[in-house]
């Protein structure tokens, strides 16, 4: 039987591994935490429905554990990569007949940008801090209380030069207008500001809902970067932008403050690169071998790719872009047979 | 009064087909870096200078880039070239060389 290792067991790794499994591969996942599930696992509610995202890691799980050929190793980190053989935390190696890096993103650390006071104030968190209170029914103040003011900024760590990340996250749009509307179903008399430099909906709904956001729910979208955050006595934080569609300053007091922060590329990536021959982009992303025909296979004949290990993606994209790999592998382990 | 900045004498419009955009181009070429700004507004929301006086970098250097110098030269002159601005353009633009190159091309205008 032919043996295919998937690095990585986000929702793109369980997904291309299902795939393989079905078409009568064995599939080794090696993960290097203690579960599947990846990112996901993090996440509350999915944009633009706000399906709960343990509805789809669950599925996901439940799917690949049903089958027979698929084993899963958690707490395995995969260090090296040839299309024959990957070695992994530990020094073993697993043979095989192609693999597939399916290793995903890391997130920003919110920390790098200083002027927005992330780890340094109180009531500073980010994207995926708030997911996590949004889980645990936990989003309150520091001191315990309801926000009655709430700032959401968008680009923290994309799109900007000073910590060499141009890219565009893609996702956070998105996910600051989903986060946005879960404020203010929980705090309905509070007020929600969005500061954005461009908002990017380009996915089936997520006009709609940023439309919504607007109509329904009454969020105000600033057009302007916040350039800086300071702590006021009466223990609020005061931010300032520029209103650019007025051409004027801007200033004002908020008591929760949050960051949307980017999609870098994987920690791993470097590695795979000096170590594997696995090209990158200037992002840090892994280059596909081209965008069109070829966007789930690497530079190197039996080393393929899925999910956000090549850019920032959404759960489908990475979901589709899983079964394209496992259906590309495939066929290539055919023809070298 | 508020001066929302309408007048009957003068067109509002910024007439490209009128104005001569031969010394922005030339501005341009000195510093093709200054195409790339995003018009996020941070340099001139933590410009010491706009804080106190209507001084907006962004603004006068995307009038200046459409061909639009008439008060650009005096607008630069409130700028105090302390460098805030460029600590937080995501474009890691050289805002006060901007200033000083815009200044210098266009002071005889
Ligand atoms: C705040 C936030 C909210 C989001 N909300 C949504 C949403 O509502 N809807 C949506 O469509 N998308 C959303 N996304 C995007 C979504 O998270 C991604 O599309 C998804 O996680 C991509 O899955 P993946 O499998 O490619 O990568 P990941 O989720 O990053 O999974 C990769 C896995 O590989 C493992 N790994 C990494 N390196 C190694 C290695 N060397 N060896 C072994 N294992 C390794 C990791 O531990 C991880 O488990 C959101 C993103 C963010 C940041
Ligand atoms: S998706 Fe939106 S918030 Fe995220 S980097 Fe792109 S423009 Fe910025
Ligand atoms: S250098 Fe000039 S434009 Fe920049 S912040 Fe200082 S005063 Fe403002
Ligand atoms: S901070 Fe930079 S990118 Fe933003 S408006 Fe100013 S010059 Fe343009």
């Amino acid at each position: 039987m032919k043996h295919v290792v998937v690095i990585g067991g986000g929702v793109a790794g369980i997904r291309c591994a299902i795939e393989l499994a079905e078409m009568g591969i064995e599939v080794t996942i090696v993960e290097k935490q203690k579960h599947i599930g990846g990112k996901v696992r993090n996440w509350h509610k999915l944009f633009p429905s706000f399906t709960p995202a343990e509805n789809v890691v669950e599925e996901l799980i439940k799917r690949v554990q049903n089958c027979q050929n698929v084993q899963i190793r958690c707490c395995c980190e995969a260090e090296n990569i040839t299309p024959h053989q990957v070695t992994i935390s530990g020094g073993e190696t697993l043979n095989c007949d192609a693999v597939v890096v399916a290793s995903g993103f890391t997130l920003f650390d919110a920390r790098i940008k200083e002027e927005y006071g992330y780890g340094i104030y109180d009531n500073v968190i980010t994207s995926a801090d708030l997911e996590d209170m949004l889980n645990r029914r936990a989003v309150k103040l520091t001191n315990g209380a309801s926000p009655r003011r709430i700032a959401l900024l968008h680009c923290v760590g994309s799109r900007d030069e000073k910590v060499c990340q141009r890219h565009c996250s893609k996702v956070c749009c998105v996910t600051g207008v989903k986060q946005a509307m879960e404020l203010k179903r929980l705090f309905p008399t509070a007020d929600v500001f969005n500061f954005y430099m461009d908002i990017r909906m380009f996915g089936p709904g997520y006009e709609e809902m940023y439309r919504e956001a607007q109509a329904d729910y009454n969020i105000h979208f600033v057009r302007g970067r916040i350039s800086e955050v300071s702590p006021t006595i009466d223990g609020k934080l005061q931010i300032k932008a520029e209103d650019t569609l007025t051409g004027r300053p801007l200033k004002m007091g908020v008591d929760l403050l949050v960051l949307l922060i980017g999609m870098k590329a994987g920690d791993s990536n470097k590695r795979f690169e000096l170590s594997c021959h696995l090209r990158r982009q200037d992002s840090g992303f892994m280059q596909p071998k081209d965008s069109f025909l070829g966007n789930v296979e690497s530079n190197m004949n039996g080393v393929f790719y899925a999910g956000t290990v090549t850019a920032p993606k959404t759960i489908g994209e990475s979901l589709n872009e899983a079964v394209t790999a496992a259906h590309s592998v495939a066929e290539w382990i055919k023809h070298t047979a | 009064m508020i001066n929302f900045g309408f007048s009957i004498s003068k067109p509002r419009t910024i007439d490209i087909d009128r104005n001569n955009l031969h010394k922005s181009n030339e501005i341009i070429e000195a510093m093709p870096e200054l195409q790339t700004c995003i018009g996020c507004g941070s340099c001139t929301a933590t410009c010491t200078a706009g804080n106190l006086t209507e001084f907006n970098f962004r603004k006068v250097h995307t009038l200046v880039r459409r061909g639009e110098y008439q008060g650009a030269y005096e607008e630069m002159n409130k700028c105090m070239l302390c460098g805030k601005c460029r600590l937080v353009c995501p474009r890691g633009i050289n805002t006060r060389g901007v200033v000083m190159l815009i200044k210098r091309k266009i002071g005889d205008f």
